[in-house]
């Protein structure tokens, strides 16, 4: 058995060496398959992100009256840091603040902090700026808000405006072309990847075909089955091989570049640290998916020319 | 050793391959089966071969139905039977070493034997120099004779050639024809097909003359007649 085990794998390599050139274009069309591979990881890295931080720009923000009470304020906070929806914490900026913020972004207009001044008391109202766990929640947490102010008797409110209402179109399309970017991606990384796979596996198929005469021979000199595929089930595995260290060799310098260029574009991710952070499972991805695409496109394609 | 009996091979075309054909073979045996293209002797060595199955009648070896043999065992039977091919059908990625060596792996034979055995052979057919040679470095008769090699190298029960000679010049096939008449001296029974008059005439040995899909004449010490 461990005889055998050596001769099918020292055969194997022997098919790998001596047919060069099939070798080599058998190789460069994997790596294409894997760079498909490997590129789908890192654009879905790049999408994921992007829609993160366009999630973390959402969020609503609720005004209260100038009169209302620091602690029902606070209390108020503390409940919807209870709902489920909310993503903790919850901001809270008081009058203070909200003015200092307000001089802050002002700074350079005169006329305005003049106005400000010549009022004499602080015009501005509490705020608590809240963000959902997921977009599509901002309904409930903007329903439940209203509920609140509905429950107190008419003008006693402390709840001003809360701007859910405003943005409530920009929430919902957000949400929308949140949701069919992510299946859109999935959808055209699952196609890339079957067609590239489809391909790679024709391309076996085609240096096997050269081969059938001399599988024919195998078979009638008494070769069994498993002895005959065993060759090319690890050529093929080495094609694999070499193609996912080529691949990526390759994605170094393109995500080195990309890096530069992207970190400015899609605030806050650079593929470059990313490809280099988690080096360990995209090699373990790559070189695994090189492999089994190899070994396992080859060992299906000999079996055509094992009835004889 | 070897037995026909009431072949015939029809295919899903309605064409007759073989039809009703039935002969014994005794071990250690030199026989030539001549007859023109498409007479049916290729058809007649697959089906001693179990490439293909008779669509009635029975082939046997000894005792073995080779009809109702399994996938595993027909690799097994065909360990036992050397195959010479018109057009050589060596394995082009490997040299004249590794060619043999691959029937004797196939076979399950071991590391030490192979060493031995593979000099030994190529020996045998005066090729002793070209063992590193890939096939595409060889002439015709040397790669027939490496192919010979590779057929005899298990000590097969029977060596079928199918037309060894077919591509091959007058003196080339000469040492071909005297390499398998050494082999049949060796003790081993050899089946010939072949076009080639001047080989059946010179071999003076039994000969099955085949003509659409029959056997027309059986002559103990035959001549190329058709």
């Amino acid at each position: 058995m461990w005889i055998k085990i050596k001769r099918v794998i020292r055969s194997g390599f022997f098919n790998f060496w001596r047919n060069g050139f099939v070798s080599l274009s058998s190789i460069l069309v994997m790596v294409v398959t894997l760079f498909v591979i490997g590129s789908t990881i890192f654009l879905g890295v790049i999408l994921q992100s992007t829609l993160e931080q366009i999630k973390d720009k959402v969020d609503i923000n609720v005004y209260f009256v100038t009169t209302a009470n620091e602690s029902d304020i606070l209390a108020m906070k503390k409940s919807l840091e209870s709902l489920p929806e909310v993503q903790p914490p919850v901001v809270y900026v008081s009058r203070e603040d909200a003015l200092a913020q307000f001089k802050k972004r002002h700074e350079n207009d005169q006329f305005t902090l003049q106005a400000l001044d010549e009022l004499g008391d602080n015009p501005l109202g509490a705020t608590l700026n809240i963000k959902a766990k997921d977009p599509s929640q901002y309904q409930t947490i903007a329903e439940y808000l209203n509920s609140q102010g509905a429950d107190a008797a008419p003008g006693t409110s402390i709840i001003d405006k809360v701007n859910y209402y405003q943005n409530k179109e920009a929430i919902d399309r957000l949400t929308k072309i949140i949701n069919s970017a992510d299946r859109l991606g999935f959808a055209l990384t699952l196609i890339l990847v079957i067609i590239s796979i489809l391909i790679t596996f024709n391309t076996l198929r085609l240096v096997i075909y050269m081969s059938r005469d001399e599988i024919s021979v195998m078979k009638l000199v008494g070769a069994s089955n498993g002895y005959i595929r065993g060759p090319f089930f690890v050529a093929g595995a080495i094609y694999g091989f070499i193609s996912a260290i080529l691949t990526l060799l390759l994605f170094y310098p393109i995500t080195l570049w990309l890096g530069k260029t992207t970190a400015n574009f899609f605030v806050g991710l650079n593929v470059f640290h990313y490809y280099t952070e988690n080096f360990g499972q995209i090699f373990l991805l790559i070189v695994g998916s090189g492999i089994a695409i190899g070994s396992i496109s080859s060992y299906l394609a000999v079996r055509k020319y094992l009835k004889i | 050793m070897i037995h026909f009996e009431n072949v015939s091979k029809i295919y899903m075309d309605d064409s007759v391959a073989l039809e009703d054909v039935s002969f014994r073979i005794a071990p250690k045996e030199f026989v030539s089966i001549v007859g023109h293209s498409g007479a049916g002797k290729t058809t007649l060595l697959k089906m001693f071969l179990g490439e293909e199955r008779p669509s009635k009648g029975k082939v046997f070896f000894d005792s073995t139905d080779i009809g109702t043999l399994s996938d595993q065992e027909i690799n097994e039977f065909r360990r036992k039977i050397g195959v010479v091919f018109q057009d050589f059908r060596l394995l082009p990625n490997k040299n004249v070493y590794e060619n043999i060596a691959f029937a004797m792996e196939a076979a399950g034979r071991t590391d030490e034997e192979i060493e031995a055995d593979v000099p030994h052979v190529l020996e045998l057919v005066d090729l002793s120099k070209k063992i590193w040679n890939f096939p595409h470095e060889l002439s015709g008769g040397e790669k027939q004779r490496v192919s010979i090699a590779r057929a005899i190298v298990n000590q097969p029960d029977v060596v079928i050639a199918d037309e060894p000679t077919g591509n091959l010049d007058p003196l080339n096939t000469y040492d071909i024809v005297q390499i398998l008449k050494k082999i049949n001296d060796l003790g081993t029974t050899v089946i010939l097909t072949t076009h080639n008059k001047g080989v059946i005439d010179s071999l003076k040995k039994r000969v099955l003359t085949m003509e659409n899909g029959k056997i027309i004449r059986d002559d103990k010490e035959g001549k190329y007649v058709i």
